[in-house]
């Protein structure tokens, strides 16, 4: 990971279905390149649709940032369980991953484009949010 | 009674078997309101913590109630892993926290599930597990014998098919979420019945 990418606010996608997953940072990809920490995660351990702690946790440590990281979800289960994830990285950490209350595809396309011109995590996910306003 | 690794080791086998024998069941209620895997989730679950039972009972009780937790966590994958493993993780904080006595587990199990509310961003009524976890916990405070708040597990359980769903997938059907039983809630009565039916059978005389 060069230094430049690592400096800018990472962001994490979850969606019960590593299709949509998968789709959704294809999306930001095309929007911001490389220059932006990305990692998706989707579905069940059995590989069925759903989400798990494990495969959010892991997520979340593919993308990190020391800016922080903002975290996309689609259903309940998604944001119940990346909830969790987010206790188990601890305090100092935990401050610094975000889960934002915005559109899963929209919110984390429009999130990327903001970490990519180096926002704070704090103006990353206001920007995200403002879509669900 | 004196409960020990014996005792847990058995729960775990019970338990397991319980929610094996409604898995399909439990698929079906949420079906009618939901996604339609919370008896897989719940399999899945009570067979990770089966697979761990030995080194778990080997654990001072508090402990082992918090490795389930995270077991549960880390294998039910919907919303009732984080649910049912903030209520496990919670209660085993404190227990090696608290005093060991009666009256002190029935504040412990308030303070849990109010963990488990608060991470649900969830209260009574809202048509989830905590709709049998509240009333079962008010029968614990009250000194009920097993064999009663079995029971009191079961009929609050039966009581949220009338309810009208806030909080999960349920809650996007809107007033076609009630005439269901919750899922969530009714899984939760199995697994209280079928710990009280142990205590009933193994309490001291």
């Amino acid at each position: 990971m060069t230094p430049a990418r690592s400096a800018n606010v990472g962001i994490v996608i979850v969606s019960h279905s590593p299709l949509v997953a998968q789709g959704a940072a294809d999306m930001v990809r095309q929007m911001v390149g490389d220059c932006v920490p990305l990692a998706w995660t989707g579905g069940n351990v059995e590989g069925g649709l759903g989400t798990h702690v494990a495969g959010i946790l892991a997520a979340i440590e593919a993308a990190w940032s020391e800016a922080g990281v903002a975290i996309f979800v689609d259903l309940g289960g998604a944001e119940t369980n990346s909830e969790a994830a987010v206790e188990m990285l601890g305090p100092a950490r935990a401050a610094k991953a975000a889960i934002c209350n915005a559109p899963l595809v929209e919110g984390a396309v429009v999130a990327a484009a903001e970490a990519s011109g180096g926002s704070p995590l704090a103006r990353v996910v206001a920007t995200a949010e403002e879509l669900s306003a | 009674m004196q409960f020990d690794a014996a005792d847990l080791s058995e729960l775990i086998v019970l338990c397991r078997v319980e929610i094996e024998r409604h898995c399909e069941h439990l698929g079906r209620l949420d079906s009618a309101i939901g996604d339609g895997d919370h008896g897989a989730n719940m399999r899945r679950g009570l067979e990770a913590v089966y697979r761990e039972r030995d080194a778990i009972s080997a654990l001072p009780l508090p402990a082992a109630l918090e490795r389930i937790g995270l077991v549960l966590v880390m294998s039910i994958g919907g919303a009732a892993g984080p649910l049912y493993g903030t209520l496990l993780m919670e209660l085993g904080r404190g227990m090696s926290a608290g005093e060991d006595d009666e009256a002190d587990f029935a504040a412990i199990l308030a303070r849990a599930i109010a963990a488990v509310a608060r991470r649900g961003r969830s209260g009574p009524g809202d048509k989830t597990l905590l709709d049998v976890l509240y009333p079962v916990q008010a029968e614990v405070a009250g000194h009920a014998a097993p064999a009663r708040i079995a029971e009191c597990a079961r009929a609050a359980a039966q009581a949220t098919e009338m309810m009208l769903a806030r909080r999960g997938r349920a809650s996007y059907l809107g007033a076609r979420s009630v005439g269901h039983e919750d899922p969530g809630a009714s899984s939760c009565a199995l697994l209280t019945m079928t710990i009280c039916h142990y205590l009933k059978e193994h309490a001291p005389s």
